[in-house]
């Protein structure tokens, strides 16, 4: 194109495909997997109502509404009738609310158990991957006998010990559950990291990346990990909802979240001495628990083929 | 050369030049507190490398003097002599091509120089390798990362494996000057954009922020290069960089190391087992065979008057143009030897026609042959040999 000034012009800047990286094509990829769209929806849903729920109800969880339960002659409401819409349990609570402040819990000890199983999975696989030679094998058999210890024993037994203490305290009782929960969880990520760091460090960019004299903290941090972020992400997603079950399990059998605070399990604990007279009590803390585990589990499956188009198909 | 060298070493124990030298910038000098953060300075040669990496002069005659390097790898089968005391010269500025077939020891020479071998299994057992002044064998591994990067850069064989899938190229490129140069993230990034410019890549500044696989294998080469320039190095080590691409491609790349390495002064050793490379590039050869040198010298004197069966069988097995067409290509027969434990005999012996008695009782030594600089390690090419 030539200009009244008779000056080349460039031509319109040359058409160039978007720089697509590793994460873009991920992401492509997961749009197209409607079951991960519809999984990764309603945990985001459930996140919100996790933060925001219990300010939206009328009812706060452990409010007791005696006259409309009077009025029922003292049996807990049924769902759908009146402003109680998932009805209330037998001593006058709104069942709404009470599982509002169960995904609270629910997805507190998602967090905080993901948190402990990276803080002590990712650099106990790691240096054993790094170093190798006796470290590793110190670092694996440890992960070997926190592996074949009972977990739920383990869960119980640290539960117990600590009640009485702050940290037994804290968080209404429930953050030493959480965390005896990540204790027993971490060896899973421990060895998916040492197993990705083992192949990974042979490659030839992490000699390239030595020959420019790169220390070996980088090398990992920055060259290592960012290489199996793809398997920890679906990891720790998939690791969610059997932290979920976990803590509904042993909130089943009595151990963690303290009265009048109820999570999903203790909900249905209490729900079901009355399952024949009051169906409801049961059937929607374990719709919540079911929805949640299925949403996790659909998110992390497409995150997994969505991170390692190989896999596809092939699991 | 020589005459460029304006303080005389050093590595022999008369040090007392160098030394006066550093003590005239020494403890709390801006240079020394400029290493990279994680690198601390621990024995005397790591204190003299690191008062020379402030200024870019020559710090010794020659840039590199390898002595009787071996390097074994502690194998369940045995101690392989993969490098078997191997003494070499380079020059500033120097091209060197170590030429030999697969397992002859040329990659491991060039892991040693940087002490990149991987260990277990390997160590290197003894020698001596003076780079700049500075005997790198006696530097701690910590002291070694101020070399590698700065000193000394490094272009691996397979640009599609070496560069890393998940950061940008400009990060790759930028990374060597943020831990060498100390510059901030947008002056590394400036001189990587610059450096990408430099080899060749169009629209470098836009494609910083691309990942290796929007690269094409040359391009990657080519990115590989910009990588080990980063800091300007005295030596640029090139592993058979052209092995992994096509032919058209290959000219380029060894066109623009060529190049380059003019432009900056780099010394080179680009190691290869294509003769052609070498004839082309090199000022001097070394040809390896089973861990050891069997013959050195300046590439004219190689190519016209070789001093080894070896040698000849390199430079036959050359595809020729003139060739009639279907001819065979031409092979060295047999196989390189086993490097466990070898016997005290001329190593290709086994697989040279020319071979007689002695060459299986003693292995010869590097003898000087016609040429400046010129040896070769046959007892049939020596003076008074049956060869000729």
């Amino acid at each position: 194109m030539v200009n009244q000034a008779g000056v080349l012009e460039a031509p319109a800047a040359v058409k160039t495909r978007k720089p697509t990286s590793l994460w873009g094509d991920a992401y492509r990829r997961l749009l197209k997997n409607r079951l991960a769209i519809v999984g990764g929806i309603i945990v985001i849903l459930l996140i919100l109502i996790a933060i925001v729920g219990p300010y939206l109800t009328p009812f706060e969880y452990r409010a007791q509404d005696l006259p409309a339960l009077a009025q029922n002659r003292n049996r807990p409401i049924p769902p759908f009738q009146g402003p109680h819409i998932l009805g209330t349990d037998g001593l006058g609570r709104d069942l709404l609310s009470r599982l509002m402040d169960g995904a609270r819990i629910s997805m507190t000890v998602a967090l905080i158990v993901q948190i402990v199983v990276l803080g002590i999975g990712v650099p106990v696989g790691a240096a054993a991957a790094w170093f190798g030679g006796r470290l590793d094998t110190l670092l694996m058999r440890i992960t070997d006998i926190v592996y074949a210890f009972p977990d739920l024993l383990f869960i119980i037994l640290l539960s117990v010990a600590f009640r009485d203490t702050f940290f037994g305290k804290a968080i209404d009782g429930l953050l030493i559950v959480f965390v005896a929960i990540g204790l027993t969880a971490w060896v899973t990520m421990a060895r998916l990291v040492r197993g990705q760091l083992l192949s990974l460090k042979e490659s030839e960019f992490v000699e390239a990346a030595r020959a420019i004299g790169v220390s070996d903290r980088k090398i990992v941090t920055r060259h290592l990990l960012p290489n199996a972020l793809g398997p920890i992400i679906v990891a720790v997603t998939l690791g969610i909802p059997g932290a979920i079950l976990a803590e509904a399990t042993l909130a089943f059998i009595g151990v963690g979240v303290q009265a009048p605070r109820a999570s999903w399990g203790s909900l249905v604990a209490d729900g079901q001495r009355s399952l024949q007279a009051a169906p409801h009590l049961v059937l929607f803390p374990a719709l919540a628990v079911a929805i949640a585990l299925i949403s996790f589990t659909f998110l992390g499956d497409g995150l997994r083929d969505a991170l390692d188009p190989k896999l596809k198909g092939k699991q | 050369m020589a005459c460029e060298t304006r303080s005389i070493p050093s590595s022999r124990g008369s040090s007392n030049l160098t030394l006066t030298d550093d003590t005239s910038r020494a403890p709390g000098s801006p240079e020394l507190s400029e290493l990279p953060d994680d690198i601390t300075v621990e024995t005397e040669e790591g204190r003299r490398l690191a008062a020379q990496l402030a200024d870019d002069r020559r710090h010794a005659r020659r840039l590199l003097e390898v002595r009787d390097l071996s390097t074994h790898f502690f194998t369940r089968d045995g101690v392989v002599h993969a490098v078997d005391g191997v003494s070499f010269d380079l020059d500033y500025g120097e091209t060197l091509g170590i030429v030999g077939e697969s397992g002859s020891g040329k990659s491991v020479t060039a892991l040693s120089l940087t002490r990149l071998v991987p260990d277990p299994p390997g160590r290197i057992v003894s020698g001596e390798i003076i780079f700049d002044g500075i005997n790198i064998l006696k530097l701690t591994g910590n002291e070694m990362r101020l070399l590698r990067g700065k000193k000394i850069g490094y272009i691996f064989q397979d640009p599609m494996t070496s560069l890393n899938p998940t950061l940008t190229i400009g990060y790759q490129i930028a990374e060597s000057a943020r831990v060498h140069l100390r510059l901030s993230r947008r002056a590394a990034d400036e001189r990587a954009a610059e450096l990408l410019a430099k080899v060749g890549i169009p629209r470098a500044r836009e494609r910083m922020k691309d990942y290796p696989h929007q690269f094409s294998g040359g391009m990657r080469q080519r990115v590989m290069i910009a990588i080990a320039l980063a800091c300007d190095p005295m030596l640029l080590l090139a592993d058979e960089p052209t092995t992994a691409l096509d032919v058209t491609i290959q000219a380029q790349i060894l066109e623009l190391i060529r190049s380059l390495s003019s432009e900056f002064g780099t010394a080179v050793i680009l190691i290869t087992h294509d003769l052609g490379i070498a004839a082309g590039m090199c000022d001097r050869i070394n040809v390896m065979y089973a861990g050891r040198i069997v013959e050195t010298g300046k590439v004219d004197d190689i190519f016209e008057q070789p001093q080894m069966p070896y040698a000849w069988g390199l430079l036959d097995s050359l595809p020729r143009l003139d060739e009639e067409k279907g001819a065979r290509l031409r092979t060295i027969e047999g196989m390189p030897p086993d490097l466990i434990d070898p016997a005290d005999e001329c190593r290709f012996s086994p697989r040279c026609r020319y071979a007689r008695d002695i060459c299986r009782q003693h292995e010869p030594n590097l003898t000087e042959r016609q040429g400046e600089g010129h040896f070769a390690r046959c007892h049939g090419t020596e003076p008074g040999g049956w060869i000729q």
